[in-house]
């Protein structure tokens, strides 16, 4: 999971503060580990040292003044890089797929290229070691296996959010 | 990519209302081994039928090594599935009152070979596919595995062009699966036979040379060469 990565796609859908970055990261990606404040506003500050986002004002909504930061073009394209980029097929991606999915969809990205490429990256993995387990020995085959069961869990998942992408969609939309 | 053994040209095809195929399109090289990905409903069942000169589409083309299988009668289609086409089914490939031997030896048999010849070949196929000590056996008397191996068998006794396959281990578990996935495989590729695989499990379709998948009934995805 690119937590700074995660981030800069929150904020392409529109400026935050930094609490309300945490806010919105937390509601979608951080159910088992929500983000630290401190992480936050250190991921913050690289990002705007490697000139992906910017300070774009200050919100103060009746509390304290609180500094905003935006995307900027060069953070767009890093972005865009991610996005068009499978995963390579390791384990536990579901993390960072979920979060393409989500931030493509608010972003008005094509959310469905991002699952088929990701799709196709797997379906060759998964060639591959098959293609691998012909003449091995027992010992290999079940490691190979132990990958394979692992890509297709991770193609049922792809193939299962491609189906609700609509709904998901409508659901971010609200 | 050679020259396609199979064509689909802009395939519609719909059941009622209900639209199967909506312009799908794909071409099998000789020895190719293609794999029909998708969800339930997305039309990959259907475009194996069309393939396989089972089912004639709305409109489009289905071409066969230079003849429009969409064009021939239903009784040339027939004699085209027996002399080129083997198929093998998730469930009820076999004839359930012929034992193993004699469900392999029917595609010889319709071609006109003798019982003794037919049966010897068969034989010959099963002991590849290492069923032989089922050759007596009716389908009842065999487990689900051994099912599909006889199966696999009399798809392939009669040396086709094509065969099509929809969902051969769909109804096994991974491990019998994999077994007839490369007895299947393993004997095709042994024959320079091609393969049209429908199937749903990502596992199953990594031994073909190629994926598509298929959506609404057009192809979304092409995986491979």
């Amino acid at each position: 999971m690119s937590v700074p990565l995660t981030l800069l796609g929150l904020l392409q859908v529109r400026p935050r503060h930094g609490y309300d970055l945490k806010r919105a990261y937390d509601a979608h990606f951080g159910h088992d580990r929500p983000l630290k404040p401190g992480q936050v506003y250190s991921t913050l500050g690289r990002l705007e040292r490697d000139g992906f986002v910017v300070v774009s004002g200050t919100d103060r909504d009746g509390g304290p003044d609180r500094t905003t930061y935006a995307v900027t073009a060069e953070g767009v394209t890093d972005l865009d890089r991610w996005f068009a980029e499978p995963e390579g097929p390791a384990a536990y991606l579901q993390p960072v797929l979920f979060a393409k999915v989500v931030l493509a969809l608010q972003s008005g990205r094509d959310a469905a290229q991002v699952l088929d490429a990701q799709r196709a990256e797997h379906l060759v993995a998964m060639r591959e070691l098959t293609a691998l387990k012909k003449d091995a020995d027992l010992d290999r085959v079940l490691g190979l296996d132990f990958a394979l069961f692992h890509l297709e869990a991770d193609l049922r998942w792809l193939e299962h959010t491609a189906a609700r992408l609509d709904r998901l969609g409508k659901e971010l939309a609200r | 990519m050679m020259e396609p053994l199979l064509t689909a040209r802009d395939l519609h095809l719909s059941f009622g209302a209900s639209p199967a195929l909506a312009g799908a399109s794909v071409d099998v090289a000789p020895g190719e081994i293609l794999a029909l990905l998708g969800p339930s409903g997305s039309g990959k069942s259907t475009l194996l039928h069309c393939l396989a000169g089972i089912l004639v589409p709305d409109s489009g083309e289905v071409g066969y090594r230079g003849i429009r299988l969409d064009r021939l009668s239903d009784d040339l289609r027939s004699e085209l599935r027996r002399s080129d086409f083997g198929f093998v089914f998730q469930f009820g490939s076999l004839v359930p009152e012929l034992s193993a031997v004699e469900n392999v030896a029917l595609p010889l048999r319709l071609a006109g070979h003798k019982r003794r010849t037919a049966e010897a070949r068969a034989l010959e196929w099963l002991e590849r596919l290492e069923v032989g000590e089922v050759a007596r056996k009716r389908a009842g008397e065999m487990s689900g595995g051994q099912g599909q191996r006889v199966a696999v068998a009399r798809a392939l006794v009669a040396g086709p062009r094509v065969v099509f396959a929809d969902e051969p281990t769909g109804a096994l578990d991974s491990l019998n699966g994999e077994l007839v996935m490369d007895l299947l495989v393993g004997a095709a590729r042994e024959q320079g036979t091609s393969i049209v695989l429908v199937t749903h499990e990502p596992r199953v379709a990594a031994y073909a040379d190629r994926e598509v998948v298929l959506r609404d009934g057009a192809l979304a995805l092409t995986v491979g060469a």
